[in-house]
């Protein structure tokens, strides 16, 4: 037997929506309310902070003709580095930096037992290279349109000192999984690093936390590695790209510049 | 404003016609403010900057592990014309890295000289050029080095490659009837002994030997 449908309880006069005022505008609809919802929210955060000028002077710049994809190399080293900083973090949770041989242990365990343990320390790993291979082509890109001339020379030196904390980067990540290959790399690495006149035996002694090869060596370069560098970089990073949005790029060396018929004259 | 420029006030706060200026005061309250914060605020960064700075330099640099003796076999087992290669502890509690090959013999007036240093020569594995582990073949009477093709002779001097000194040795003695290696030492191409063992790499002839110093922690080196 089918039962009869009874009307709906009356809502409460409290709940019941009002009528609209005669010449208000129409009810939002759901998708205009959130969208100001959104803009209220930024609203309110740029209100206490002001944040949207600098967005827009770093975002929204004058860029020459001529720019090309060369230009995007410097993008790209940064979010090579983000890639690796984010890596970096999340292995970090399963490394161990132990030179008994649990280094080698929570390498090995996180690589081929952890879920995607082998992609994401793949990717830590090959995107160092990727990333050093970027930034000498950012480097290089910089040198062969000559934008590293005044007044951007004081950024030319920033990209140096990041490209030797790249280096430094690689050199001690290169000992972290801690196999043969890293342990004699490293050897190597910081006998060259002694060869330098004077200051070249501390050096090593600093990097090796001693005479030999011994038990902090590891835990050291991981320090260096995982906090001491990344911090420099990213703070490197900062002024660099505070420089190049505060000078703006150059146009490639092939563009010549309009002559303006305004600024021509004939008197000498 | 170019004339106020060219004289310079005077130094004297009472001069200048600073308000509540004593008598000989030569610096005023604002500067004096301004100078102590910066002062707090560089004495607090120094006050945690000096610390981690020596606790991440001190020890490496400037202090030496206590010497560690291993023995390796009775007087008799090691000939004078070629080598027994033998594992030696270099550093404890860090496993097998804490331990590195030591090449020993019997001292030979043939080959080395006619006044024994020591009555046992133990000759490091670490390469010269840049620490790579060398081994001895005996057939050439070399040390051959895998890396980049060092190559040394029966004493540890150089024949051939990039190796800029002779192969270290290690200090030896003799306890309880058995022959102990120790601490390592680098010598020169006269075999002259510095007991500051410099890393591979590292030129002990001529101005070498003053543009790598040795360690803070090892007295000078012996005449």
């Amino acid at each position: 037997m089918k039962l009869p449908k009874l009307p709906a309880p009356p809502l409460p006069e409290a709940l019941q929506p009002s009528p609209p005022r005669p010449g208000a505008d129409k009810p939002k609809k759901p998708l205009e309310q959130a969208k100001e919802a959104g803009i209220s929210a930024v609203d309110w955060v740029d209100e206490r902070t002001a944040l949207s000028g600098s967005l827009r002077w770093m975002l929204f710049r004058k860029v020459p003709k001529g720019t090309n994809w060369f230009y995007t190399l410097g993008s790209a080293s940064m979010f090579a580095f983000l890639s690796q900083a984010m890596t970096g973090v999340f292995l970090a949770m399963y490394y161990r930096p132990d030179a008994a041989g649990g280094a080698y242990e929570s390498v090995r365990h996180l690589t081929n037992e952890v879920f995607l343990g082998e992609f994401v320390r793949g990717m830590h790993r090959w995107g160092s290279s990727v990333m050093v291979i970027l930034v000498f082509l950012h480097m290089g890109r910089t040198f062969f349109f000559g934008a590293y001339k005044y007044p951007r020379e004081l950024n030319w030196i920033i990209g140096v000192v990041l490209l030797i904390l790249t280096m430094t980067m690689s050199f001690t990540g290169y000992l972290l999984p801690f196999d043969q290959r890293s342990y004699w790399a490293t050897v190597v690495g910081v006998n060259i690093n002694g060869t330098g006149p004077h200051l070249g035996p501390y050096l090593s002694d600093f990097l090796r936390g001693g005479a030999e090869f011994n038990a902090t060596t590891l835990p050291r370069f991981y320090a260096i590695h995982m906090l001491l560098v990344p911090g420099a970089i990213a703070a490197m990073i900062g002024a660099h790209l505070y420089l190049v949005a505060r000078q703006g790029t150059t146009a490639p060396p092939w563009l010549k510049a309009e002559p303006d018929e305004n600024l021509r004259t004939d008197e000498v | 404003m170019a004339s106020a420029r060219k004289t310079p006030k005077s130094k004297y706060t009472a001069d200048r016609n600073i308000p509540g200026a004593f008598e000989g005061e030569t610096i005023t309250r604002r500067r004096l403010m301004t100078l102590t914060a910066h002062g707090a605020g560089a004495a607090a960064t120094m006050a945690f900057t000096l610390p981690v700075l020596g606790f991440a330099i001190g020890t490496p640099v400037f202090e030496r592990p206590e010497p560690i003796w291993t023995p390796v076999g009775t007087p008799e087992s090691f000939p004078n014309d070629t080598y027994v290669p033998k594992v030696v502890n270099m550093v404890e509690g860090v496993g097998e890295i804490g331990k590195t090959t030591a090449y020993v013999r019997a001292y030979n007036p043939d080959i080395d000289g006619p006044d024994p240093v020591h009555p046992f020569i133990a000759v490091s594995t670490r390469c010269m050029h840049l620490g790579c582990p060398v081994r001895y073949v005996d057939a050439a009477k070399r040390f051959i080095c895998p890396c980049h093709g060092g190559v040394y002779d029966v004493r540890g001097d150089v024949t051939g490659g990039p190796p800029v000194r002779p192969l270290d040795r290690f200090y030896v003695r003799l306890r309880n009837g058995q022959v102990e290696v120790g601490p390592r030492y680098s010598v020169n191409s006269e075999l002259d002994i510095f007991p500051s063992y410099r890393d591979p790499g590292q030129d002990l002839d001529g101005i070498g030997q003053y543009l790598y110093p040795g360690r803070f922690s090892t007295p000078r080196r012996e005449k």
